[in-house]
């Protein structure tokens, strides 16, 4: 479920976001509670806690007192935004450098594309 | 809840605790790591009050541990050696027995917990498989529902289900009443998600204590041409070196900043994570 490496607080949080982003979450939907999360992942409730507290901090989800924590309004134009701006240095930009190094021309990825992806169908 | 103050054990001539302070609170489930012999058990004997300090002090909420009886009723130690029985005792009676000695003991959990790892009412506790013994005892740790609640290796022999069985029961237990466990165990990467902090003891001596979800982003493996990564670790924590031809990989722990981050890019060299398990090794010292 996690890898051993990285902060279990980020991969959570992380979860989440790629949930909202894919529209698994919707806007206004309630998100598990931090012990609900705790005790399907086999997690520190803690470490569940200071997951949701950093995708509250940054506008994902909201807490109400009392009842649980909702995906906020807007919340996934703003994480497509975001995303959006990093697609090209994090995911187009090692994938160039790949070709590069195998010698595969700009032109042949583009055909590639093309074939799988043709204009028109993208949304 | 429970603190030490300059605490030290010793075997004769043997120094098993090194001058100890620490200090855990309430409602938080700790780690202990440590490798064969660096004073992990008689770290937990002495914290049980099972045996004295050589010097020093361990108090709980402020009093005495060793002989008072008022803190140890509200501890439990479950050794890995066993000790909650003799051979011929069913362990049904044990329970029984544990019911009439605690004061917070749930029997009917104790109950629901065998069900849970299956372990057979009507036997003795000296027929029990390795596995199953430590599956009865944490069924007596958790039971005893005791506010500081210690295993020194709980998982001793248990196979992946009743360990699986294990971690569902002390996260359910701890989020329905919360209160202080400290774990030790060497199956870091399996177990150490369930620690909110883990404590390192290294050679009788406390190696470092933090956050769990800290110590993970705390080590970088620095993999590149062997000349360009020792200018770029210079002045970095090295734990390890490790040379496959003209390419060195250097494990370095502390975090890097936003410089050396730009400068690894700069240099072409790859930075990436380090399990826990390893910057535990090389914490402890390396391997043999």
């Amino acid at each position: 479920m996690f890898d051993d490496r990285s902060p279990i607080y980020r991969q959570i949080a992380d979860q989440v976001k790629d949930d909202v982003l894919r529209g698994v979450l919707g806007a206004g939907q309630q998100v598990m509670s931090t012990n609900q999360y705790a005790a399907h992942y086999r997690i520190n409730p803690a470490t569940a806690a200071k997951a949701f507290q950093q995708l509250v901090d940054e506008g994902v989800i909201y807490k109400r007192r009392g009842v649980g924590m909702f995906v906020a309004d807007g919340a996934r134009d703003r994480l497509r935004t975001e995303r959006r701006e990093r697609f090209f240095t994090e995911v187009v930009g090692p994938m160039l450098a790949e070709a590069h190094a195998l010698g595969i021309p700009v032109a042949d990825i583009v055909a590639h594309l093309q074939r799988h992806d043709p204009p028109g169908d993208s949304r | 809840m429970i603190t030490t103050s300059a605490l030290q054990v010793r075997y004769g001539d043997t120094t098993a605790l090194h001058p100890l302070d620490l200090d855990l609170s309430a409602g938080r489930i700790y780690g202990l790591l440590g490798r064969n012999g660096a004073g992990k058990t008689t770290l937990l004997s002495v914290l049980a009050g099972f045996r004295a300090p050589s010097a020093g002090s361990v108090t709980f909420d402020g009093a005495p541990v060793f002989e008072n009886a008022a803190a140890t009723t509200r501890i439990c130690l479950i050794r890995d050696d066993g000790g909650l029985g003799d051979p011929t005792d069913k362990l049904t009676d044990i329970l029984d027995m544990a019911a009439i000695l605690r004061p917070t003991f749930d029997r009917a959990f104790a109950g629901e917990l065998l069900d849970r790892f299956a372990l057979p009412r009507r036997s003795t506790l000296g027929r029990l498989s390795r596995g199953q013994r430590s599956a009865f005892g944490v069924t007596v740790g958790l039971a005893s529902r005791a506010a500081l609640t210690m295993f020194d290796e709980a998982h001793l022999g248990m196979d992946a289900a009743a360990r699986k069985v294990f971690a569902d029961a002390l996260l359910a237990d701890y989020l329905a009443r919360p209160r202080t466990f400290l774990l030790s165990t060497h199956l870091i990467e399996e177990q150490s998600p369930l620690f909110e902090q883990v404590l390192i003891l290294h050679q009788g001596r406390l190696l470092l204590r933090e956050d769990l979800d800290d110590l993970r982003g705390r080590g970088v493996a620095v993999t590149g041409p062997a000349t360009l990564v020792d200018d770029f670790v210079s002045g970095l924590t090295v734990l390890a070196e490790r040379r496959l031809g003209p390419t060195k990989e250097v494990t370095v722990f502390g975090g890097l900043d936003d410089e050396h981050r730009r400068l690894a890019g700069r240099a072409g060299l790859t930075l990436g994570p380090v399990a826990v398990q390893d910057l535990f090794i090389h914490l402890t010292g390396g391997l043999p």
